[in-house]
């Protein structure tokens, strides 16, 4: 069974359709790449999906459960771990203590007023940023961190749910060339091994045909093309729309 | 109704002295996102000028208007003059330090004005052509406010036409929508924000001139009018001139029906209407969501927990605290006690504002509440000081948790204005409502009983209780509650996705800080034997606001030393000088534009 289920979705804003009757599945351990022209209605059908953003129609079903509506924080208890455009981070924390932050949220220990933070799900932040290649910046403050490792602090942060689905807006924008094969690299393994559904946007094309299982392309918020790398780079609606706009 | 008509029209010409101050602020705060107290001190001095002219002019209707003309042309200028000496470095800061900055504009204004007319209200004597009357449903209505009512109509068409008819009220226009792109375009920023401040500190000295003949000039006109101005402002709809217009039409008929039918409840009333606006439309009547809501914390640093050692550096000072009593003097104990309890009212609002980034203006009305509770237990049912002082933070916390519902889902300014309006409605309350408060006489002779009448057995128990109650605070702080609350302050977008649940989070930490305030309170209720309105006026919690960034907002130990430095100053300042006011105020603008880090911030940038 797919992890992610999504149905019909529809969402406009005044008289602009960005999204329209999208439907599409992401199967466990599937990457599922999300792209188009600037406009073409990607954030808004991955915000629909991450609940920052309500839909006017249509059904999102995590695992079966409808989460269509929900509020983020619901959708990330029910098992979807996400990382932002611009990389979101607790500035006045270290690396590790993100982490935990992460940790003591799904663990809902955040209602403890008295027990110092220090020692909370700290064996298992550190374990998460080991598998990350972040250990020896444990202590770091997150606000020094490099933009390449503040983006896979985010993924820590993320995966800190184990979560089923992994939903990625933009994962390697602002990150140079070899940081952004790596990055790459990395969520790939992790979704192998953890059995992960990873939904993506991305405008860098390399990072796309290079890991994608599944491409879909979206053109004013519908669904023009969608199949494997080879596929996509062979459909001709898709070329007139990248080729036309170039 | 004859009264209805009366009433209604008195409630047009305060509409319309209102609308006249209302207007230049929130004309300001569109183009430079500053809002600005000392508008209340340009009224002021509006009225000032006014009566240094007046007085010397002929009396009759022709040269009333020139020499009102003048006065407003006056403090335009120097409207200019503050724009450029000090807003023009505050427009990059974050809300709650402009705030206390035009604060301090405030103060120094009112020494120099002291310094200037002295301290006696100055009326104007009305020549003959103002005291004449008309008749209106067969009752006299002076003619005087029939001027009024026609001022603020022609100011806003005058407005109208300035903003929709000429080139600079375009650009006047485009910098409210977004300041960015008319910067981007090649504008001259300065001189656009210079004359639009001229603008509105024009405004502000003609309705200060207007009122002179109503009432008189004196020195709290400014507060006065600025809290008024504030609430048509917010409940109009930041940088929204038609609901200025509108707001300001709302309060002047709500002050002049509610001062025949409720007139206890006058001061309450306004912020009331403005407290559930807030709560149903959080950008006022005819605001807009992007205007104003800026919210960005006061510089986020990398917080660690302490080093070892910590815990016996706390428990040295508090050794060498509770050996003090034996040394000192009772003056100096006493204010040792004061310092004591400074410091819990610190620490309590450096816990919402610092990891918490919500910038309340409003603080003292918690520690009002704390005092009133434990006084008024005391008086009305004879409550043991243990029971008073535990009801203290319980009643505090328990109308901050109220209260707080609707204040922690609004951000920047708006946030700080509700805060703001809400300690007002406490002061207000505690002004008015004689039979219980005992009105400005305040609640008298709440002595510690027992074991804690002695002096240094009272300074022991404020010792212990504070000491444990910071020691606490600070104990929350770094445990996964108080992360989690940084952690909604670092990135509410990403603490939402991430499943805290970043709304509860603020509450919680809203209503906790409410309480350690309350007990503040209630300490300060026994300690100084009485509790009075002040306690919860806006210069208090600006006092709080002092401490806090006079030691730095980043940790405890900030407002820690910030409450103790404050406390020396505001015994050692009016000893030292007659024009206090003037040097605190030199000093919150010190502060603010140099060190806006604190005493804590400076050893870290070092």
């Amino acid at each position: 069974m797919s992890v992610l289920a999504v149905e019909g979705l529809a969402k406009s804003f005044g008289a602009v359709r960005a999204a329209d009757d999208v439907s599409f599945t992401v199967a466990a351990g599937e990457m599922l790449a999300l792209i188009g022209p600037n406009g073409a209605g990607k954030s808004t059908c991955f915000n629909m999906v991450g609940g920052q953003l309500a839909p006017d129609a249509g059904r999102v079903r995590l695992d079966g459960r409808d989460i269509t509506g929900a509020a983020p924080g619901r959708i990330c208890r029910l098992g979807a771990g996400r990382t932002f455009q611009v990389a979101a981070t607790f500035a006045s924390m270290s690396v590790r203590e993100n982490v935990q932050m992460a940790l003591i949220a799904h663990r809902r220990r955040v209602w403890r007023f008295l027990r110092p933070a220090a020692g909370e799900c700290r064996v298992e932040a550190e374990a998460l940023l080991a598998r990350l290649g972040m250990a020896d910046q444990a202590e770091r403050a997150a606000s020094v961190l490099a933009y390449g490792d503040l983006k896979r602090l985010e993924l820590a942060m993320a995966l800190a749910g184990s979560p089923r689905l992994l939903l990625m807006d933009e994962p390697t924008a602002g990150m140079a060339q070899a940081e952004r094969a790596s990055l790459m690299r990395l969520v790939r393994a992790l979704a192998t091994a953890d059995a992960i559904a990873v939904l993506f946007t991305e405008h860098d094309m390399d990072a796309v045909f290079s890991t994608a299982d599944r491409i879909l392309v979206l053109d004013h918020g519908r669904i023009i093309a969608s199949g494997d790398g080879p596929a996509i780079r062979a459909d001709p609606k898709v070329r007139a729309v990248y080729l036309g706009e170039d | 109704m004859e009264f209805i008509a009366t009433q209604a029209l008195t409630g047009l010409a305060g509409a319309s002295a209102l609308f006249l101050v209302a207007s230049g602020l929130t004309v300001i705060f569109g183009v430079t996102r500053v809002v600005n107290f000392a508008h209340g001190s340009l009224f002021m001095l509006g009225a000032y000028i006014a009566w240094s002219i007046l007085t010397r002019l002929p009396r009759d209707p022709a040269w009333f208007a020139a020499g009102v003309l003048g006065a407003a042309l006056a403090t335009a200028a120097l409207g200019v003059a503050m724009e450029t000496l000090v807003l023009r470095r505050l427009y990059r800061a974050p809300e709650l330090l402009q705030l206390l900055a035009t604060f301090a504009v405030l103060l120094m204004v009112q020494d120099a004005t002291l310094a200037i007319w002295g301290p006696e209200d100055l009326p104007l004597p009305r020549p003959p052509w103002m005291r004449g009357f008309v008749l209106v449903l067969d009752t006299r209505f002076p003619l005087y406010d029939l001027v009024l009512i026609a001022a603020g109509p022609l100011v806003l068409g005058a407005l109208w036409l300035l903003f929709a008819r000429t080139r600079w009220g375009t650009l006047v226009r485009a910098a409210t929508e977004d300041r960015d792109m008319v910067a981007a375009l090649g504008i001259n920023q300065r001189l656009l924000f210079a004359t639009v401040f001229a603008l509105g500190a024009g405004l502000a000295g003609l309705g200060g001139a207007l009122a002179l003949p109503a009432s008189s000039a004196n020195l709290g006109m400014d507060l006065a009018i600025i809290t008024d101005a504030f609430v048509v402002v917010v409940l109009g709809g930041m940088g929204s001139l038609p609901g200025a217009f509108l707001a300001a039409l709302m309060i002047g008929e709500l002050q002049a029906f509610g001062i025949v039918l409720m007139p206890r409840a006058t001061m309450v009333l306004a912020f009331a209407l403005m407290a559930v606006v807030l709560m149903v439309r959080p950008h006022g009547l005819l605001g807009r969501k992007s205007v104003g809501e800026r919210a960005e914390a006061l510089g986020v640093a990398f917080i660690r927990p302490a080093r070892a050692g910590f815990a016996w550096l706390v428990l040295a000072i508090l050794a060498v605290a509770a050996l003090l009593p034996l040394v000192v003097g009772p003056f100096l104990l006493g204010l040792l006690t004061e310092a004591l309890i400074a410091i819990l009212f610190a620490v309590s609002l450096h816990v919402v504002l610092g990891p918490g980034g919500m910038h309340s203006f409003g603080h003292a009305a918690w520690f009002g509440i704390g005092a009133y509770a434990a006084a008024l237990a005391a008086r009305d049912f004879a409550a043991p000081m243990p029971l008073a002082l535990a009801l203290a933070p319980i009643m505090a916390g328990l109308v901050a948790a109220a209260v707080g519902a609707f204040i922690v889902r609004l951000a920047g300014i708006y946030l700080a204005m509700l805060t703001l309006a809400f300690a007002q409605i406490v002061w207000a309350i505690a002004m008015q409502w004689d039979g219980l408060t005992g009105g400005d006489n305040g609640v008298l002779g709440v002595w510690p009983q027992g074991w804690a009448r002695a002096p240094e057995h009272f300074y022991w128990l404020a010792l212990a209780l504070c000491a444990a109650c910071v020691l606490m605070l600070r104990r929350v702080l770094f445990a996964p509650f108080g992360y989690a609350l940084r952690a909604t302050r670092d990135s509410p977008l990403r603490a939402a996705a991430i499943g805290l649940p970043v709304t509860r989070i603020r509450h919680a930490a809203f209503a906790l800080s409410g309480a350690a305030a309350g007990l503040a309170g209630g300490l300060a209720a026994y300690s100084k034997g009485s509790v009075f309105p002040t306690y919860a006026a806006i210069a208090h919690s600006v006092d709080a606001l002092l401490m806090v960034l006079l030691g730095g907002i980043q940790t405890v130990s900030g407002p820690v030393l910030g409450a103790l430095a404050y406390t020396g100053l505001s015994v050692e300042l009016p000893r030292a000088t007659s024009l206090w006011r003037f040097w605190l105020g030199l000093i919150i603008l010190v502060l603010v534009m140099v060190f806006p880090r604190g005493i804590a911030g400076m050893r870290r940038a070092a």
